[in-house]
């Protein structure tokens, strides 16, 4: 058996060691498939802190993932076009800068999180899942039949977006923007997970009741910890349909609640860098698999039901044995 | 607005509200007796609405393709629980999302597989395909007032069968107290492999009988799984009394929603924006409606708290 630590840093190195001999040899396919996975693991670690830490099963992260890919699509598309969002009462226009729109969306799917988990955590177990999914599908919904933005069809930007000093259209670049904000969060995650708040969450899950003795209240600390999970699933969002340059409805499909869970699961449940190794296996098996057959899907499920019956420690379980998540 | 139109809209909804009951039902009973959320409860509704798809086009016969469509699924339901599900009733709920995930990915691309990415079409029997004149003058179409019938018949039958039955008492005991239940002699893994294959049917019963009305294609289960989950929500896990009265609101609120919101804002909006808003708050009210008796009673109406 590998020790834990080791494994991270070789997951947390296999990125950019991989995008660099793509750089090398030239294949910009996979810089880019390199960049997607550092996104959705991004977006991984978000759900992580509530599915791993908190022990919150939500079935509806796509609304977070789908409102970040919105706000960047709503700005840059008025920015695109030089019409303003909005002019009473006062003036708001599109952008085309990076930074803005990922603080647009961290505040966007924050409050959405904030709305969802207020509501969603009054109840538990089947019923949190089924209300997260209901949710996270009635905004899917909703950007179906609202028509100003596309509706069904999405919304296309023609050019990434930009941020100062670099080149994003330049794959490697992207990707090092992608990989650095992923490193901000898994930063952030693991710190959380140290704190007293992130003890305080763990806590919670494994004993609300003890939780409440001693004079903590478990709803404010997982509504807390849904909201900077949302918040992070809806930057990844953000930078998801910046790398495809286009946003549509799919991004809020329950489909995509499922794999995000499934990167969570695939690497290790509650270890920090679970939904990374989760990530990189699914888009290297959409990739290897999708290429082999139309229908990988099928693989993909019959993987997956694999490892929840006989392997539940998942990829680092495999690796490192299963002592505790969080070193 | 007229009165006819408002009936004949009361008429769809109860429609729709009867088949997600069918579903509901059988996914709240899945959950009351083994404690299982199952998300591939959608497939099962896909397996049914293709095998009568599939045996209508063989033989021409829409009572066959009914009885294939039941048997199908809930054949489907005994194999999956059998070699999967069982494995599940001990383990957390994450598990089981998963897992059941996993089978809606094997359920979709098989059947894509088998059958292809186009719809398939079940057509109405001949002699249900015309409307019928209700009392009033209003006509509406026989087959949908077919489904509403079948729908009340069956839901009482599913009454009947867990309040008077010997199999309705071991059901309602495994809900209590499984451990008391397996001591007093009952074959409990036999029972839930029952209990799943008959959710499973009337999963199935439902997509053939909406699969008529709509296309049979790929997909079609999961809309409706995630509105049978909003009906269970609200209703009450566990809940059939529930799941009927939960059912018959959603489908109703969603029916009447879709055609009377953007009327509504037509009386003071221009009518593409009433449009536009009308029936974007439209899709929204089902799950404003959930969201509202949450705040209120978060188990659902009937729920156990």
């Amino acid at each position: 058996m590998i020790s834990e630590r080791t494994v991270n840093i070789f997951l947390f190195a296999l990125l950019p060691v991989t995008v660099l001999a793509a750089w090398l040899l030239d294949e910009p396919f996979i810089i880019t498939l390199a960049t997607k996975a550092a996104i959705l693991a991004l977006a991984g670690v978000g759900l992580n802190i509530a599915l791993g830490l908190g022990g919150l099963v939500s079935f509806g992260h796509a609304a977070f993932f789908g409102l970040g890919g919105y706000a960047m699509g709503i700005l840059a598309s008025h920015a695109q076009s030089y019409a303003p969002l909005m002019e009473v009462p006062f003036l708001i226009e599109g952008t085309k800068s990076m930074p803005v729109i990922w603080l647009v969306a961290l505040v966007t799917s924050a409050l959405a999180a904030l709305a969802i988990g207020a509501l969603s955590l009054r109840t538990s177990g089947v019923y949190f899942i089924m209300v997260t999914l209901a949710f996270g599908q009635m905004l899917y919904y909703f950007a179906i039949s609202w028509p100003a933005y596309g509706g069904e069809d999405g919304l296309s930007i023609y050019v990434r977006n930009g941020f100062p000093g670099l080149n994003t259209l330049d794959p490697v670049q992207f990707f090092l923007i992608a990989f650095a904000v992923l490193t901000v969060g898994i930063f952030l995650a693991w710190r959380l997970a140290r704190s007293a708040f992130g003890l305080a969450l763990s806590a919670a899950r494994q004993n609300a009741e003890r939780v409440e003795t001693v004079g903590l209240g478990p709803y404010r600390i997982r509504l807390v910890a849904f909201v900077i999970s949302g918040a992070m699933t809806g930057l990844a969002g953000a930078l998801f349909a910046d790398l495809n340059r286009f946003v549509s409805p799919t991004m809020f499909s329950w489909h995509l609640s499922g794999e995000l869970i499934v990167f969570c699961i695939l690497g290790g449940v509650g270890r920090l860098y679970g939904p990374v190794a989760g990530a990189m296996l699914y888009v290297l098996l959409e990739h290897v698999l999708g290429g082999l057959s139309a229908y990988w899907h099928i693989y993909l499920g019959l993987l997956l039901l694999l490892v929840v019956l006989f392997a539940r420690g998942g990829l680092i379980g495999l690796l490192s044995g299963r002592e505790v998540a969080h070193e | 607005m007229s009165t006819i139109l408002l009936i004949e809209q009361v008429l769809n909804g109860l429609q729709s509200g009867i088949m997600l009951f069918l579903m509901a039902a059988g996914l709240t009973l899945i959950f009351g007796v083994m404690g299982l959320i199952n998300l591939a409860h959608g497939s099962l509704y896909m397996v049914g609405a293709f095998a009568a798809a599939a045996v209508a086009a063989a033989t021409g016969s829409f009572v066959l393709a009914l009885v294939a469509a039941l048997v199908a699924a809930a054949a489907a339901g005994a194999i999956i629980e059998l070699v999967v599900i069982r494995r599940l009733y001990d383990r957390d709920h994450l598990d089981q999302v998963l897992a059941t995930f996993a089978l809606i990915l094997i359920f979709s691309e098989g059947t894509r597989w088998v059958f292809g990415s186009f719809p398939l079409y079940l057509d109405v029997p001949a002699a249900l395909s015309g409307p019928v004149t209700l009392p009033g003058g209003i006509l509406y179409p026989a087959y949908r007032l077919l489904i509403i019938a079948v729908g009340l018949v069956i839901a009482a039958g599913l009454f009947a069968l867990i309040a008077k039955t010997r199999i309705g008492i071991q059901i309602r005991a495994g809900e209590a107290d499984r451990e008391m239940i397996a001591a007093l002699g009952v074959d409990i893994s036999k029972l839930y492999t029952m209990v799943f294959a008959l959710g499973a049917a009337l999963a199935g019963l439902a997509g053939a009988l909406v699969g008529a009305i709509q296309s049979v294609q790929v997909g079609m289960g999961e809309p409706v799984l995630i509105l049978a989950f909003v009906v269970i929500v609200i209703g009450g896990i566990g809940s059939i009394k529930g799941a009927l009265v939960g059912a018959l609101l959603v489908g109703l609120t969603d029916t009447l929603g879709s055609v009377l919101l953007p009327i509504f804002f037509a009386s003071f909006m221009d009518q593409s924006s009433a449009t536009a808003v009308g029936s974007a708050l439209a899709t929204m009210s089902i799950y404003i409606l959930m969201a509202g008796v949450l705040l209120f009673k978060p188990t659902g109406l009937f729920g156990k708290a």
